[in-house]
């Protein structure tokens, strides 16, 4: 108790009706190794910290022993649900840094299988929110139609999760004879699907009653918090990069920006339900028109970015991505910064929990969507 | 605003920040001292209302350490690298700028954890994700013979 007492914030005194507990490192509502350590008064939460680093892995301290197209294959671990988006990202980076300009069928490329990430993070988001909530219909449901991308994603470069389909320059191959026809059977099949997500989840009273109303974020305190992604957009946040700062074919596509005013649990469900509606769409207008040429533009055998600073962001299914290098001309960069959506989407979780029950924390920790090893790198 | 605006009006809030246009972004290097008082202008300006704080990097020099602050306005569209060096690599401090925007909080934690970087007026600097015996892994004079191979 004493040692908890330390590890908490030590302005505010343990009165003698409220307890400490650890929420943690095992939990099966963390999703990964997540210790929260709550003070409690009954059920009600009065003050929570997040503790991470169990798995801390270090990836910024290899990634400067490493050259930069090796760099790429580390992201695939840390946001292992966006690998896809991740790869992009420091390809993208480093194509800036050394004013490549891919071919179009890349950027199409790219594009579509970002989306299809994206659903497919989305559809593991969905059936385990509603395990969190007791729903287990809904585990088998979003792994059944998961699977399909899954399946498209092993065609197209052999890996399921850990893509490492971009590399600086393009694509590590071209995509398979029978990937478009694959992508559109998919679509069609799941357009069929995603209603009966909504009749399953949406409208039920049980779940409706756990998130509309709780766990409030204004969208101040979602710019101030810098949470990003469809959490920040459910408060209002305007905060899509692939809006406002396209990258690879999202200037090409026309979509929604899926926003929602009302920043509570049941709106941050509500908008990741949209947005995949939305991807769809997406892959719709480009799946058809995929341009002929190269899958990769040719690259040195050493990659050796010129000296200075570059930052590339991206929209992963979580929110903003961000890859910082700083490069003194070699072949290793100086220093490399990844801005994970989790790290700073999850510190706000003390500010949005106080006052609401541990039952409600659970919820609200679901449509935060947290992935343990895009916190702790 | 036009990066030329952007440039005079940072210049207009601090004489002695160093203001250029780089590569992606327009870079503020600030002085160590004058750093708090910088943050807090280009925040409340009505011109430039830096609200979101995206990412917090620290970097280690040869001489200095050096922290890195990308920010973004949300209301006027444009963005910002605030750069501010350490007085030298031993008691590295800045000061904390968690009043401003809480997410520097925990990015500052992070800097504090893997960097050694000090921060002044810090509501909570405890390290974040490693024990307090480890050293500080981003310094590049750091050490560890079991779990890095050199090659």
């Amino acid at each position: 108790m004493d040692e908890l007492k330390e590890i908490m914030i030590t302005t505010d005194e343990i009165k003698a009706d409220e307890y400490l507990i650890n929420m943690g490192p095992q939990h099966p509502s963390t999703h990964g190794v997540l210790r929260l350590l709550v003070k409690l008064e009954g059920e009600i939460v009065h003050n929570l910290q997040p503790h991470v680093g169990y798995i801390h892995s270090g990836i910024e301290k290899m990634a400067e022993s490493l050259s930069y197209p090796q760099i790429g294959h580390l992201t695939d671990r840390m946001d292992y649900l966006s690998a896809q988006q991740n790869n992009e990202a420091v390809s993208l980076c480093i194509e800036n840094a050394l004013q490549v300009e891919v071919p179009d069928r890349v950027k199409y490329i790219r594009t579509i299988m970002s989306e299809l990430s994206r659903l497919a993070s989305h559809q593991l988001w969905w059936c385990v929110m509603g395990m969190d909530m007791g729903a287990l219909t809904t585990f088998f449901y979003g792994l059944r139609d998961r699977e399909d991308i899954l399946d498209i994603f092993e065609n197209t470069c052999g890996a399921r999760l850990t893509l490492n389909y971009n590399i600086p320059g393009g694509l590590m191959f071209d995509i398979y004879p029978n990937f478009q026809r694959d992508v559109k059977a998919f679509i069609t099949k799941f357009k069929t699907k995603l209603p009966e997500y909504d009749r399953l989840l949406s409208g039920n009273v049980i779940f409706t009653e756990r998130t509309k109303g709780v766990g409030y974020l204004s969208k101040e305190d979602a710019i101030a918090f810098g949470v990003t992604g469809p959490t920040g957009r459910a408060s209002g946040f305007a905060c899509d990069l692939r809006k406002h700062q396209p990258y690879s074919a999202y200037d090409k596509v026309s979509f929604n920006e899926v926003l929602s005013d009302v920043g509570d649990t049941y709106a941050r469900y509500q908008v990741r339900m949209q947005e995949m509606w939305e991807s769809i769409s997406i892959i719709e207008q480009l799946i058809d028109n995929i341009p002929e040429g190269d899958y990769a533009e040719k690259m040195k055998g050493v990659i050796k970015l010129p000296e200075g600073e570059y930052y590339q962001r991206v929209e992963t299914a979580r929110g903003e991505f961000g890859v910082f290098i700083v490069s003194d001309g070699k072949k290793n960069p100086y220093r490399v910064k990844f801005r994970s959506p989790g790290f700073s989407n999850l510190f706000t979780i003390n500010h949005i929990a106080k006052g609401w029950k541990i039952a409600d924390l659970v919820a609200i920790m679901s449509t935060f969507d947290l992935v343990i090893p895009d916190i702790d790198r | 605003m036009t990066n030329e605006e952007l440039i005079q009006a940072l210049g207009r809030i601090d004489a002695n920040a160093t203001v250029t246009a780089g590569k992606q972004y327009i870079e503020a290097t600030v002085a160590a001292n004058d750093f708090h008082a910088f943050m807090q202008k280009i925040k409340d300006d009505k011109s430039l209302l830096f609200d979101f704080l995206i990412c917090v990097t620290g970097v280690d020099y040869p001489e200095y350490l050096q922290m890195v602050y990308h920010l973004e306005s949300t209301s006027l569209k444009h963005m910002l690298v605030v750069k501010v060096n350490t007085a030298g690599r031993e008691n590295a401090a800045i000061d904390s700028v968690a009043d401003l925007w809480p997410t520097s909080e925990f990015h500052e934690r992070e800097a504090y954890d893997l960097l050694g970087i000090h921060f002044n007026n810090h509501p909570d600097l405890r390290r974040l994700f490693l024990d307090d015996e480890w050293g500080h892994p981003l310094r590049k004079d750091y050490k560890d013979d079991v779990h890095i191979v050199s090659r």
